[in-house]
């Protein structure tokens, strides 16, 4: 473990500190002088709003999403092994054939989506979905909801679990509604699980970088990349291959990382001091 | 009540049986649709992916496709490296899981609680904020494109979350069953093996099938230390179907297909485990 985490990490803060030749040899200390370039990029602004409504919306949609679906595969109903097993799809398959599948169905010419909407007159003409500066984040977005969906469902449904059925009869007792039952018993109840999935989703969805990559993959520039896959450009791919701005720019991001890390044993000091 | 309010009562149970039934099955083919347009995209015959406007079956099925993907050589040594990285390394994360999640189980130490907050820590991690330093790291010790980087790399991350898993297995054993096989004259060694192990085998092959199949997805590791595209893993490798130059998608999709069906197999297998896996792994 020390190897894979600390030593990188530490091997992170150093490159951030230093400045390397374009083929990554060292060329020695910089000081803070990284982290002062990384501030005058043009395309951070950008690049922090994106990560910002991305993991945002990501994680608020799916929440919303699961919460229901995990009251519907807590019910009972024929066939809800299947249902189940269906659901964990997505949580199986890797994220990167899962985009690569989004790239083709939301493909301009030859993608069944824009088939499927003009077919049903839903839009005139057909939408260039993972081009178009307006749609490409919405795109996007849409498969990290889809793909955030089951494990943040399982967490709700674990949740649900733990609350004895006493509780519900004794509502029931008391004559509330359904609804009313579930606004002023199971969510107060499910919220320990409800923090939990939606600071650990935030972690994944910030760290998501295939879906970014793949379905972002044909736009130049930085337009639509989070902290995330602009780090790695500036690493890699771009022009400018710059170890050590984008290990600055890493340095941050686990700090955004540990920012949430220090919230969610927050929440769960909260739960273990409730309990 | 008289016997008409019963029916009635019966009959609003049995209409909302009906709804959730149907809303279950709408939610499972609204999340498998996507999944079907794959298969359906992988038995395609070339010609057939540029019709417009689009079909969704294929009109001539070329269930060759399967077979000229497994018979392909690149794609036979991406599923080698895959193969290969996800059970070393799943090796490697039971054999050191399983006595650290004993030892922090049954013991108080000093540390123990430090221990267990860095296990917690590094849970939340992915290898992609750390993978520029992984790269220097690598780099520095010749170890690009070999895949025992891949094998360490997921090891250690994956490590984090099976003793999690494992320790919780293990601390629901109760301490009188070890006892009682020390009566009978059991050494600790062999209480462990016999008894406790026995017993927490469902938690060790969670955590060995959660490793497996995060080893067997990672994709951002894979894409930055292995440029030699033989010792690329599936994720990365299926993806040179598809570039600017050619654009072989039933190919792609036939290989996903391949990829994806043992590891949603294993899934299936430790479901039932996984609602209280995520009890237990401190995440609920």
């Amino acid at each position: 473990m020390a190897a894979v985490v600390l030593y990188p990490a530490a091997e992170l803060v150093r490159a951030s500190l230093s400045r390397y030749s374009i083929t990554g040899l060292h060329q020695g200390f910089v000081g803070l002088a990284n982290y002062g370039r990384l501030l005058q990029q043009e395309a951070l602004p950008a690049v922090v709003a994106n990560t910002a409504v991305w993991v945002v919306s990501v994680v608020g949609l799916t929440i919303g999403l699961s919460l229901g679906l995990a009251q519907l595969v807590d019910a009972r109903f024929p066939g809800r092994r299947l249902v189940r097993w269906a659901l964990i799809v997505p949580w199986a398959a890797s994220l990167i054939m899962t985009a690569k599948l989004f790239a083709w169905i939301y493909d301009y010419y030859f993608g069944l989506l824009n088939r499927s909407l003009t077919g049903l007159g839903l839009v005139d003409a057909p939408v260039d979905w993972l081009g178009d500066d307006a749609t490409v984040m919405g795109a996007m977005i849409a498969v990290g909801v889809f793909v955030s969906l089951p494990f943040t469902t399982y967490v709700l449904l674990a949740g649900l679990q733990t609350i004895p059925g006493e509780v519900y009869e004794a509502a029931r007792v008391d004559g509330a509604s359904a609804w009313r039952t579930y606004r002023t018993v199971t969510l107060p109840l499910l919220r320990p699980a409800l923090l939990v999935a939606a600071v650990l989703n935030a972690i994944y969805v910030f760290n998501s970088f295939p879906l970014i990559w793949t379905l972002n993959d044909r736009n130049p520039g930085f337009a639509h990349d989070t902290m995330v896959t602009y780090m790695y450009k500036i690493a890699f791919k771009s022009a400018l291959r710059d170890v050590g701005l984008a290990a600055a720019l890493g340095v941050v991001n686990v700090l955004v990382i540990l920012g949430a890390v220090a919230l969610y044993l927050r929440a769960a000091s909260v739960r273990e001091a409730e309990a | 009540m008289s016997g008409d309010a019963r029916a009635a009562r019966g009959d609003a149970r049995g209409l909302r049986r009906t709804a959730l039934t149907a809303a279950g099955w709408a939610v499972a083919v609204a999340v498998l649709a996507p999944y079907a347009v794959m298969f359906l995209t992988a038995a395609k015959p070339a010609a057939e992916l540029r019709t417009t406007p689009p079909r969704l079956l294929p009109v001539d099925w070329q269930l060759e496709n399967f077979a000229a993907v497994l018979g392909d050589p690149g794609f036979q040594s991406w599923l080698r490296v895959s193969v290969v990285v996800a059970a070393a390394s799943t090796a490697l994360v039971v054999l050191a899981s399983v006595p650290a999640a004993y030892y922090t189980a049954r013991h108080r130490f000093r540390g123990r609680d430090a221990f267990l907050f860095l296990v917690l820590v590094t849970q939340m991690f992915s290898p992609t904020a750390l993978v520029v330093g992984l790269y220097r790291e690598f780099f520095e010790l010749g170890l690009v494109n070999r895949s025992a980087a891949l094998v360490l790399t997921n090891a250690g991350f994956n490590l984090a979350f099976a003793v999690w898993i494992l320790r919780a297995f293990f601390a629901s054993i109760p301490r009188e069953i070890e006892e009682a096989a020390a009566l009978d004259g059991c050494g600790r060694a062999q209480a462990l093996a016999r008894v406790v192990l026995p017993l927490a085998l469902p938690g060790v092959a969670t955590a060995a099938i959660f490793a497996f199949i995060a080893a067997w997805n990672e994709y951002v590791v894979a894409l930055t230390l292995m440029t030699d595209p033989d010792m690329r893993p599936l994720t990365v490798g299926i993806t040179s179907y598809v570039t600017a130059y050619v654009q072989h998608w039933n190919l792609l999709f036939a290989a996903s297909v391949i990829a994806i069906v043992p590891v949603v197999a294993l899934f299936a297998v430790i479901e039932r485990y996984l609602v209280s896996g995520l009890t237990a792994g401190g995440v609920k």
